[in-house]
């Protein structure tokens, strides 16, 4: 009915993105891991994937690199599932050819996110995450110019433990407070490896730096994910890790971040 | 409207701003008036300023996170460990700059010199400098478009005081984007010995890596060699190997195989390196004989050889 300004995203309840200051953190494996969890919570969700250099969902949903069409109310999302409760449009689907580099300058850039984050026909959705490459650039001012359009109900922000990779999400805080982004919490990923041969936990990068940040910032703590060999390699091959390993401690971290997240999205 | 992307000509080009790819650019009237075509005067002085640096080395990567900072900082440890040898490591990462922790050297600023800015020394042989040197607090994010970015990396080729070099490392930020495309231009009068490209073992960070070494063969960059960090964690209880980020597509040996590329080392996962980098220490100095710090020497070794060589080849061919 209302075809106004926010068109494509009228019918999306909620808006979240996923940062990080840091590379590597697991912003696209959080994203995806979510948006399954969430999936099991019957909700219907979107995942929206701008990391133009290097665009990871299609690959960690197993989708590869579908033909996209085009509709009267904008691009068509990629459906996982028959019953259409996950949807995936990712900026990589529109590359000619995925082995080729992105090589352009923030201006090209910009231009391309403004016209691909108005023009995806989500339809009814729950929640829509947006995956971001890391960094504070270009990207994220775009896609957040041409969200706010709309409504961005906030972030959730990914690091790993070590010092390293708390500073920069550090800097990532004030990001998000200088575009007045409302903070939804932090995921400390990677957080502690448990030796499956002898069940040693090895804390190879760190241990408590997320939830120290958390704490520094006056931030709420979502939780932490462990460094789990059987979700890189889920994520690696495409799988559904929430159904492949319901009894692991790895789900049950994601699992509760997930109710936390709804939670807090509907008090808001 | 259609949205199939592909690529900028480049803004130097003689399509700029007329190819299918700059219709709706916001850059296009600029490039299109012939503006952007004449070479920027400071690739020139970037190449007088540069002059007296006998090797460059840029250490990229398609992706986050796999450790390029941590290799930079190393190979800067490692080659400067010949106190005959100046080193300076360049860290052109604005957004997300590493290089001042992983160093030791967080809240230091630069100083002006009379002759620009003058970096930041850990020993008297080994210089850095870092947009992080000119923060005043942890806080501090920089929040910039791609050409702001770009005049701050060509000031740090340009300004800085580097003197006379025998290495520059060059650390970047994941992606080919602007920071990537201006060193690589700014650098362009000058001789870049080439780069290392770091990547993890799994499909994930393989397939961004790949397209970073498109990036290297589209810009004419030699590759020196690739190195797979983070391949592998022997639990220091039971001393078992875990594939905790799995090279499912066979690695970065079958990636370098494929694309006839040297690898040039595999560094294991060392809990021991990540707490070196946030104490800002040395995990060379920390635990010398450990299987990690043995395969960077390695890989130093590698590096060293090539440039040698290249300046062998070059002096027969003059
Ligand atoms: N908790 C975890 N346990 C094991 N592996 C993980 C975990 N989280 C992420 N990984 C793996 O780490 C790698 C990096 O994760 P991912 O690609 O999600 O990071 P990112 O922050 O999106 O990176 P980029 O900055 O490049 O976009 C992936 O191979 C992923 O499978
Ligand atoms: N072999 C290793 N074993 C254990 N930890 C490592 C290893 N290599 C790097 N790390 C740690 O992993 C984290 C990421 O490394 P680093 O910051 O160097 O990556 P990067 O590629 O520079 O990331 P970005 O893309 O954000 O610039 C750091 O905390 C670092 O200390
Ligand atoms: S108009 Fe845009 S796409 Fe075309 S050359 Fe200029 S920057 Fe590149
Ligand atoms: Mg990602
Ligand atoms: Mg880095
Ligand atoms: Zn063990």
């Amino acid at each position: 009915m209302e075809q106004n300004n926010d068109g494509s995203l009228s019918q999306v309840r909620h808006v979240v993105l996923v940062l990080s200051g840091k590379g590597g953190v697991g912003k696209s494996t959080i994203t995806t891991e979510l948006a399954l969890a969430l999936r099991h919570a019957g909700k219907k969700v979107g995942i929206l994937d701008v990391d133009l250099c290097g665009p990871s969902i299609p690959r960690m949903l197993c989708v590869g690199r579908p033909d996209v069409h085009q509709c009267d109310s904008g691009w068509v999302p990629v459906y996982t599932d028959a019953q259409k409760s996950l949807a995936l449009m990712s900026i990589g689907f529109l590359l000619e050819d995925p082995d080729e580099a992105v090589v352009w300058r923030g201006p090209k850039k910009n231009a391309m996110i403004g016209q691909f984050v108005s023009d995806v026909a989500w339809g009814e959705l729950d929640v829509l995450l947006v995956d971001t490459p890391p960094g504070t650039s270009d990207e994220h001012l775009s896609v957040l110019e041409n969200l706010k359009k709309h409504r961005v109900d906030g972030a959730i922000l990914v690091t790993t433990p070590q010092a390293v990779s708390t500073g920069d999400v550090r800097r990532e805080i004030t990001f998000c407070k200088k575009t007045g982004v409302r903070i939804l919490g932090i995921v400390e990923n990677m957080s502690g490896f448990v030796c499956p041969h002898c069940s040693e936990c090895s804390n190879i990068f760190s241990k408590g730096g997320g939830e120290e940040l958390a704490k520094l910032t006056g931030s709420m703590f979502l939780g932490s994910v462990p460094l789990d060999p059987l979700l890189s390699k889920s994520i690696e091959e495409g799988k559904d890790f929430t159904e492949s390993f319901p009894d692991s401690a790895t789900f049950r971290a994601i699992s509760s971040i997930c109710r936390t997240l709804l939670n807090s999205l509907e008090t808001a | 409207m259609c949205l199939i992307l592909s690529d900028c000509p480049g803004t130097q080009s003689e399509q700029a701003g007329k190819t299918s790819s700059c219709q709706g650019c916001p850059n296009q009237k600029n490039c299109a008036s012939g503006a952007t075509k004449a070479p920027d005067p400071a690739i020139a002085e970037i190449g007088a300023k540069l002059s007296t640096v006998k090797h460059k080395i840029l250490v990229l990567s398609g992706k986050g996170g796999v450790g390029k900072s941590t290799f930079s900082a190393h190979l800067a440890h490692a080659l400067a460990n010949d106190g005959t040898k100046e080193v300076a490591l360049l860290d052109v990462d604005i957004c997300g700059p590493s290089i001042p922790r992983i160093m030791g050297l967080e809240g230091e600023q630069v100083h002006q010199s009379g002759s620009g800015w003058s970096p930041v020394y850990v020993e008297e042989n080994l210089a850095v400098m870092s947009i992080g040197f000119l923060l005043s607090s942890p806080d501090d994010a920089v929040i910039w478009r791609g050409p702001k970015k770009n005049g701050m990396i060509k000031q740090f080729l340009r300004d800085v005081d580097w003197g006379d070099l025998d290495y520059l490392i060059v650390d970047t930020p994941p992606g080919t984007s602007d920071e990537h495309l201006s060193i690589v231009q700014y650098l362009s009068s000058t001789h870049v010995d080439g780069a290392v490209i770091i990547t993890t073992p799994q499909e994930v960070a393989l397939q961004d890596v790949r397209k970073e070494i498109r990036f290297c063969q589209k810009v004419k960059l030699p590759i020196i060699g690739v190195v797979e960090n983070m391949s592998g964690f022997v639990c220091p209880s039971c001393k078992n190997t875990s594939q905790i980020f799995p090279p499912t597509s066979g690695g970065a040996e079958r990636m370098c195989e494929n694309l006839k590329l040297p690898l040039l080392g595999k560094v294991p996962l060392d809990p021991r390196i990540a707490r070196s980098c946030d104490e800002g220490k040395s995990f060379l100095n920390e635990v010398p004989d450990s299987p990690a710090a043995k395969a960077y020497h390695s890989i130093v070794q590698s590096i060293q050889d090539y440039c040698s060589n290249r300046v062998t080849d070059e002096q027969s061919t003059d």
